[in-house]
């Protein structure tokens, strides 16, 4: 109905816009009926969100026609500013930002190389971007729940894990299944995801080749692909990332730091 | 009424180097100095009661002993040597602790007492699993489930995980708190034994006079983690 009154591209995206943030805010408001508040936090998520997206493609309109070296780039500040948002879930953590940035770039870095050098993803930044984009939100999704899992497991069997160090257990053997938990639980939506490919829901990136034109059938097969990549990102990511944060829960003289209330009073 | 610290050495001018020595140990966190240059000697042989009020630092103290916590000044000599120099494993072999919850690790009592063994990379014969059950009194208890064991027999499984390490110097952070009075005295008792048998150094964390009365030839008595008195039991607590 709306395409009947507005038909330039970018004036028709603002009023859908403009509509689904009307049907957000009913939910706020219906939300309110329950005294449960929504108010602050998802309007200026919702500011945000689309301040960001648009400034996003503001930018991609003009990286999207420049050198393929700009790509590089995009992807490498989303990748540091991935890690900032993803050290957010592991305060108290030394070191959780180069924890993040090293799982995530790691991640995201080795399958984005290997797939746009063996031609699975286009190296041209109109596919680079958009892509390499999806596969570092999931590696950060991934790196934020591996860290926190990691630490809420850590903190909930400190009990079991200074009873092993004073058994005379290395650092490392005294955590192997909380590492295991940790992997495992932040990769549950990835094979959940994998699991609901094509029944409970048509992904973003199938949508949109539909709606441009591609053959449906490529654009499953396409949808697979990404979402085995973004698998694949998500798993490299979380076993680096705990792996990583597995060094930080224990000091040189393998004391457990990584417990409520500790203050590594030897600095 | 037992005493484990009947069969004690005593002290005397001529003794050997004590088996353990806490150097000005301090610890300082946010601040705040938990425990605060504390120094004393440990001759082999002796059960030594810590006593205090809550938040003195007896429990931030025993864990100085066996490095699960860092100094911020001060050290430990094990035998004569710095511990900073031994590998953290190898020491919390030769100082092992039982805490004051048992904190079994899930399956069998027979895996938490091949656990310690295991971490050097010696595997334990289910008879010597056998022989440290019936130290702690749960002969033919090995392949038991810990999820079917009640509390008292957790803290005796947690004393057997801890001597399957043989270690010279047991440090005991209130291992009869969590328990009723009854469970509380048979630990106790069998704890004593253990020492008596062994002889074993031993360092032991209780809130409790009588306890320590029950238990230790001499006392420490930490006030706000400074070392306030250090003594025969009798002397120190009834001064």
């Amino acid at each position: 109905m709306l395409s009947q009154f507005f038909q330039e591209p970018r004036v028709l995206g603002l009023v859908q816009a403009a509509v689904t943030i009307v049907l957000s805010l009913a939910v706020i408001l219906a939300a309110r009926r329950w005294r449960i508040r929504l108010e602050r936090e998802t309007l200026i998520a919702l500011a945000r969100g689309l301040v960001q997206v648009v400034a996003v493609g503001s930018v991609l309109l003009i990286l999207l026609q420049g050198p393929h070296w700009a790509s590089v780039l995009v992807l490498a500040a989303m990748i540091v500013l991935a890690a900032t948002i993803a050290t957010r879930r592991a305060e108290g953590i030394s070191g959780a930002f180069w924890v993040s940035l090293l799982g995530i770039g790691f991640g995201s870095g080795a399958v984005i190389a290997g797939m746009t050098w063996l031609g699975v993803i286009d190296a041209a930044p109109s596919s680079l971007i958009p892509v390499g984009s999806m596969l570092i939100a999931n590696a950060m999704n991934s790196c934020s729940l591996a860290m926190d899992r990691f630490r809420s497991e850590i903190e909930s069997h400190v009990g079991q894990i200074e009873a092993a160090l004073s058994l005379g257990a290395e650092p490392k053997a005294t955590v192997t299944r909380y590492v295991e938990a940790a992997v495992q639980a932040s990769l549950i939506p990835r094979i959940d995801s994998l699991r609901s490919l094509g029944i409970v829901w048509i992904p973003g990136l199938m949508a949109g080749m539909i709606l441009s034109g591609e053959d449906p059938v490529y654009a499953a097969i396409y949808q697979f692909v990404v979402i085995a990549m973004i698998f694949a990102t998500a798993g490299i990511t979380s076993i680096s990332s705990t792996l990583l944060i597995r060094t930080r829960a224990f000091s040189a003289a393998q004391q457990l730091l990584l417990r409520p209330g500790y203050n590594d009073a030897s600095g | 009424m037992t005493n484990c610290a009947q069969g004690e050495a005593p002290r005397s001018a001529g003794d050997p180097a004590p088996i353990l020595e806490a150097q000005h140990l301090s610890r300082t966190i946010d601040g705040k100095r938990v425990v605060d240059d504390v120094s004393f000697q440990i001759p082999e042989g002796s059960v030594v009661a810590i006593v205090g009020p809550s938040g003195a630092g007896k429990s931030s103290l025993l864990r100085l002993l066996n490095r699960l916590d860092e100094p911020t000044g001060g050290t430990v000599l094990l035998e004569g040597t710095d511990y900073r120099t031994l590998a953290p494993p190898d020491l919390r072999r030769k100082v092992g602790m039982v805490m004051q919850a048992p904190n079994l690790f899930t399956g069998s009592v027979a895996d938490n007492i091949r656990f310690g063994p295991q971490q050097r990379g010696k595997e334990l014969h289910l008879d010597s699993i056998e022989e440290l059950l019936e130290r702690v009194k749960l002969a033919g208890y090995a392949q038991r489930d810990i999820s079917n064991l009640s509390v008292g027999e957790a803290q005796r499984v947690s004393l057997a995980r801890t001597l399957a390490n043989s270690p010279t110097v047991l440090l005991l952070d209130e291992p009869t708190s969590a328990l009723d009075v009854d469970t509380r005295e048979n630990v106790e008792n069998l704890i004593c034994d253990i020492i008596t048998e062994s002889r074993l150094t031993c360092l032991i964390v209780t809130h409790d006079p009588d306890q320590a009365r029950r238990m230790a030839g001499q006392v420490i008595v930490l006030e706000a983690g400074r070392l306030a008195r250090f003594g025969p039991t009798e002397e120190v607590l009834d001064a």
